[in-house]
């Protein structure tokens, strides 16, 4: 029989507030342990959550952007388990009316678009960590994460691979970068992603049993362990067998999924809503007022580039990846008006130094190691032949962290291109003087010598040498060479 | 006479005059504690160091200040649920074990600013479960008028060093009734201000919809100006109400000429203790006489507010007790892995009262449970605040007995757990709708014990049920009787 997968993704993504959910406590990530708590995220007698509205407002702009309708009214409930590194025996958390409702994503898998529904997004707080291992056979508990917002961001089983899971996934995580609410850093936990996924005999509209995956760490991790689990679902229906619902864990080393615990030993969460929290009403004016802060968003702004600026497909794609680099591009063509010039430069070595120093692992780089103004006017000089191509590889080396433009650099060095006729003419007269064997042989109709000679002029004057002039006056000057 | 037995605005008057200073009356009120604390057991911790000092600085802000808060210089007592910074705070439970709060609850800090000289703890039912003291983890507390009655509860500890006068004021928390069936047993008064009126913040939680924390004191008057110390938006409390905060002392103007007060003819049913009808009666009597018009009223699904109010506070307080844990403070048993060590914390860390409503509550949540028990007990709730909405369109307050019955005798009920819930048959329904209601002395019965009579208001009209709660009490001299403390 020839069976369908059918997927979809739970994703958790840390927000990139100042403070916690419910108090006023920092989200600085690599503090010591326990230093970002209060009486009310480490779960004293007496405390109580107030909300933190930026972190509606963040939930209110993933919800804009994956076109979800924003409820009105929607309740914090509380989900109620034992866990040391959960400090008051539940999770704050929404349940029956989330924040927002519905919603899509459109992913782009191989040039044709999917639609990827979204069931709902809502918002919660993070548990503590629980440290094994580290004192004795005691665990410690570190709840400087305890209390960090979290939003829920549930799809439709709408995908039928491991390749539209991770496009969806990457697709995700693109979006809530480009609004700046999470980093997306899978390895960190600040993106997390658990998948259900079940199988059905092609063409059948029920689903079949569901499994989710959990400890799914990468997106090459999701991608695999999807794979394995459609694999293994269809063996085990094709051998006979029966499948139960369950949750199984990803292993990692051993490229495996296993059973972590069954639908029958599931907790009964008592879900109910907070009495300590009203409930959260979302007026027009607010959803206005988050609307208009949304960025182009990323699909937007890659068909704009291609557009608008003339560049290729690729281009587009690599400079929308990240909304930092498009703003950087932008802010140079602003500049210089020579997109394709400088997308060059962007996706070479602009690319090439980000890479060498791991700036590409943040989430918005702050600190260019070239701003873009300079960058742009850098390639003006080339354009308008201040400097040499290779020159300017030169010049955008020593603009690297000296945040001095590229005019200063070249004046300083006098790396500027000589354009004059008569410094060029002498230089040429010296190296036709100094190699008379080349030119005999030059003279002799051997025309590839004319290279070595530009090699030699170019040498001579340290690269400076306007090549296009060097090219005119050298053949010039061997015509009468020749004539004479 | 002992300075103890001042009421508050009396105390604050002769402070104000010079007559007195706090630190003689702090040091009364600790003299009077060493003379009947030891019959009575009103206090968990004291804490008199502490308490000299604050006299102390209340003094020499005494001497500087030419409008000094009514507060200054005032020995309180405060429930042993209220988070007291430094101070060993119990909730009466062995679970938190010695646990010292780092923070103030909200209105700890107000009384405190407002320069109140705090006495001690008092004693509660454990975690405030509880309609008679029974239930503390340490002992129980004895009525001042009855060594043998109980004080009623939860804030049983409150109410009998208020009547006892071991101190001049006291705050309690009401979940149920558990300021006002207390004040009514120990004859003092007792108000439960609007659900949101006053912040919980720091104050420990039982059930987070209906808990709310409220004066329990010698008078009226009493009530009105701790109330205003205490009341007020909390941005630390989601609950508390953005309205502002009337002066409550100011409206005791005596005048109740056409205020409709209205009488639920479902709260004057068996079950009653007789006297208990006759008191209540002759007061609404004496609110007539002074132009008080009678409205009889229905609160039709008043015989479902117990039900109701065992199901949404037990639920409640099944998620709020989660955190007593033994991880990060109070008790923690050695078990030989992670459940083991939660089960054996919690086994031995809670009483049986706590567990029952644990178990009640997360059965009620539970999968399978939850429409049937909490979420219908949700929709009589709202049915029963509706009760209140309409009987309030015919009247300004509504009277009745607080308690049916008075004191009862210690032990009498604590083996059966309903016949003790239903003490609170008239206070909880204004819990579930989250009103404002007043008790106070309004006779005895037979046996000498007093009886309470409760008013209850529109929200947030704390300042109507105050007014005629005074009108009251100026024409009676119910509450200027004190009860002599006789050895068991």
């Amino acid at each position: 029989m020839k069976y369908e997968p059918v997927i979809g993704l739970e994703v958790h993504a840390q927000l990139l507030t100042e403070s916690k959910i419910f108090c006023g406590c920092s989200t600085k990530f690599g503090q010591e342990p326990n230093q970002n708590t209060c009486p009310v995220c480490a779960g004293f007698p007496g405390v109580l959550p107030v909300l933190n509205r930026r972190v509606v407002e963040f939930a209110i702009k993933a919800g804009l952007a994956t076109h979800c309708e924003i409820a009105r009214s929607s309740i914090l409930a509380r989900k109620n388990y034992f866990y040391p590194d959960l400090p008051k025996g539940y999770q704050i958390s929404q349940y029956e009316l989330p924040v927002c409702i519905g919603g899509y994503i459109d992913v782009d898998i191989d040039g044709t678009q999917k639609r990827v529904r979204l069931t709902r997004i809502h918002m919660e707080e993070d548990a503590g960590k629980n440290i094994h291992d580290a004192h004795g056979d005691a665990s410690l508990v570190d709840l400087n994460r305890a209390g960090v917002p979290l939003l829920e961001i549930v799809s439709e089983p709408d995908m039928r691979t491991a390749a539209e899971a991770g496009a969806y996934l990457r697709t995700l995580r693109q979006i809530l970068q480009y609004l700046e609410v999470c980093d997306g850093n899978m390895e960190e936990g600040s993106f997390r992603c658990d998948a259900n996924v079940s199988i059905r005999p092609a063409g059948s509209e029920i689903l079949g049993t569901k499994i989710e995956i959990k400890n799914l760490n990468s997106f090459r991790a999701v991608e695999r362990a999807i794979k394995f689990e459609i694999d293994r679902q269809i063996d085990t229906l094709s051998d006979g067998g029966t499948l139960i619902q369950q949750t199984r864990l990803w292993d990692e080393n051993r490229e495996e999924t296993r059973s972590m615990r069954s639908k029958e030993s599931a907790h009964d969460y008592r879900y109910f809503p907070d009495p300590d929290l009203l409930p959260l009403i979302i007026d027009d004016t607010w959803t206005y007022e988050v609307r208009v802060t949304l960025p182009e968003l990323p699909a937007t702004r890659k068909q704009r580039f291609a557009a608008e600026y003339t560049l290729p497909a690729y281009d587009a794609e690599l400079l929308t990846a990240r909304k930092d680099i498009a703003d950087y591009f932008e802010a140079a063509v602003k500049v210089h008006a020579a997109p394709k010039a400088l997308s060059n430069w962007i996706v070479g070595d602009l690319f090439r130094v980000l890479k060498e120093r791991k700036l590409d692992d943040q989430l918005y780089i702050l600190q260019w190691p070239v701003v873009p103004a300079h960058l742009a006017q850098l390639v003006q000089m080339i354009d308008h032949g201040k400097i040499t191509g290779k020159i300017a590889k030169t010049v955008f080396e020593a603009m690297l962290d000296s945040n001095k433009p590229p005019q200063q650099i070249v004046g300083e060095t006098g790396l500027e291109q000589v354009s004059d006729t008569g410094s060029i003419e002498t230089t040429i007269d010296q190296v036709l003087a100094s190699n008379p064997k080349q030119l005999a042989q030059y003279q002799s109709g051997n025309e590839k010598v004319f290279g070595y000679f530009v090699g030699q002029i170019m040498k001579a004057t340290q690269g400076r040498a306007n090549p296009q002039m060097v090219n005119e006056i050298l053949r010039e000057k061997l015509k009468t060479s020749v004539r004479q | 006479m002992s300075l103890a037995q001042l009421t508050l605005h009396e105390a604050s008057d002769k402070l104000r005059k010079r007559e007195i200073t706090s630190l003689e009356l702090t040091e009364a009120v600790y003299q009077r504690i060493a003379d009947t604390d030891d019959k009575v057991h009103a206090y968990l911790t004291l804490a008199r160091e502490a308490a000299l000092e604050q006299a102390n600085r209340a003094d020499e802000k005494l001497k500087q200040a030419t409008d000094p808060a009514p507060l200054l210089g005032i020995p309180i007592a405060l429930k042993d649920n209220f988070l007291t910074k430094g101070l060993r705070t119990t909730c009466a439970s062995k679970i938190l074990g010695d646990f010292i709060p780092p923070y103030d609850a909200t209105t700890v800090d107000r009384v405190r600013s407002a320069g109140a000289v705090i006495i001690g703890k008092t004693n509660l039912d454990e975690f405030a479960m509880g309609s008679s003291v029974e239930n503390s983890a340490f002992f129980a507390t004895c009525n001042p008028w009855n060594l043998e009655r109980i004080p009623g509860g939860s804030s049983g500890g409150s109410a009998a060093a208020v009547a006892a006068d071991e101190c001049i004021a006291a705050l309690g928390t009401d979940t149920g009734g558990s300021i006002r069936q207390p004040a009514a047993c120990c004859g003092i008064v007792g108000l439960k201000p609007t659900y949101g009126r006053v912040s919980r913040y720091g104050i420990i939680a039982f059930a987070s919809s209906m808990d709310q924390v409220g004066p329990m004191t010698k008078d009226v008057r009493d009530a009105a100006l701790l109330l205003e110390a205490i009341a007020g938006q909390d941005p630390a409390d989601s609950t508390s109400i953005n309205s502002s905060v009337p002066r409550y002392s100011a409206a005791l103007n005596g005048d109740i000429k056409g205020l409709r007060l209205g009488i639920p003819k479902e709260y004057f049913v068996s079950g009653m203790q007789i006297e208990v009808g006759e008191a209540v009666r002759s007061a609404i009597r004496e609110l007539e006489k002074h132009g008080a018009v009678i409205e009889e009223i229905s609160l039709p699904h008043t015989e479902y507010a117990v039900a109701v109010y065992y199901i949404v506070a037990t639920a409640e307080a099944s998620s709020n007790l989660a955190r007593y844990d033994g991880m990060r403070f109070g008790r923690r048993a050695n078990g030989k892995d992670l459940i083991e060590t939660y089960m054996i914390s919690r086994d031995e860390g809670f009483g049986a009262e706590v567990k029952r409503r644990i178990m009640l509550g997360t059965y009620a949540l539970s999968a399978g449970y939850y429409d049937a028990y909490y979420l219908k007990a949700q929709r009589v709730r709202t049915l029963i605040r509706k009760d209140f909405d309409a009987a309030f369109g015919r009247c300004d307050v509504i009277v009745t007995p607080t308690a049916p019955t008075t004191a009862f005798r210690l032990g009498e009920k604590t083996q059966d757990p309903l016949q003790m819930y239903l003490s609170d048959i008239y206070t909880i329904s204004i819990n579930l709708a989250g009103l404002p209601a007043i008790s106070l002395p309004c006779g005895f019965d037979g046996e000498g014990m007093p009886i309470g009579l409760q008013i209850i208001g529109k929200h947030f009209d704390e300042a109507t049920i105050l007014r005629v709660a005074d009108t009251y009490e100026r024409a009676t001299e119910w509450h200027k009787t004190k009860p002599r403390i006789q050895d068991r």
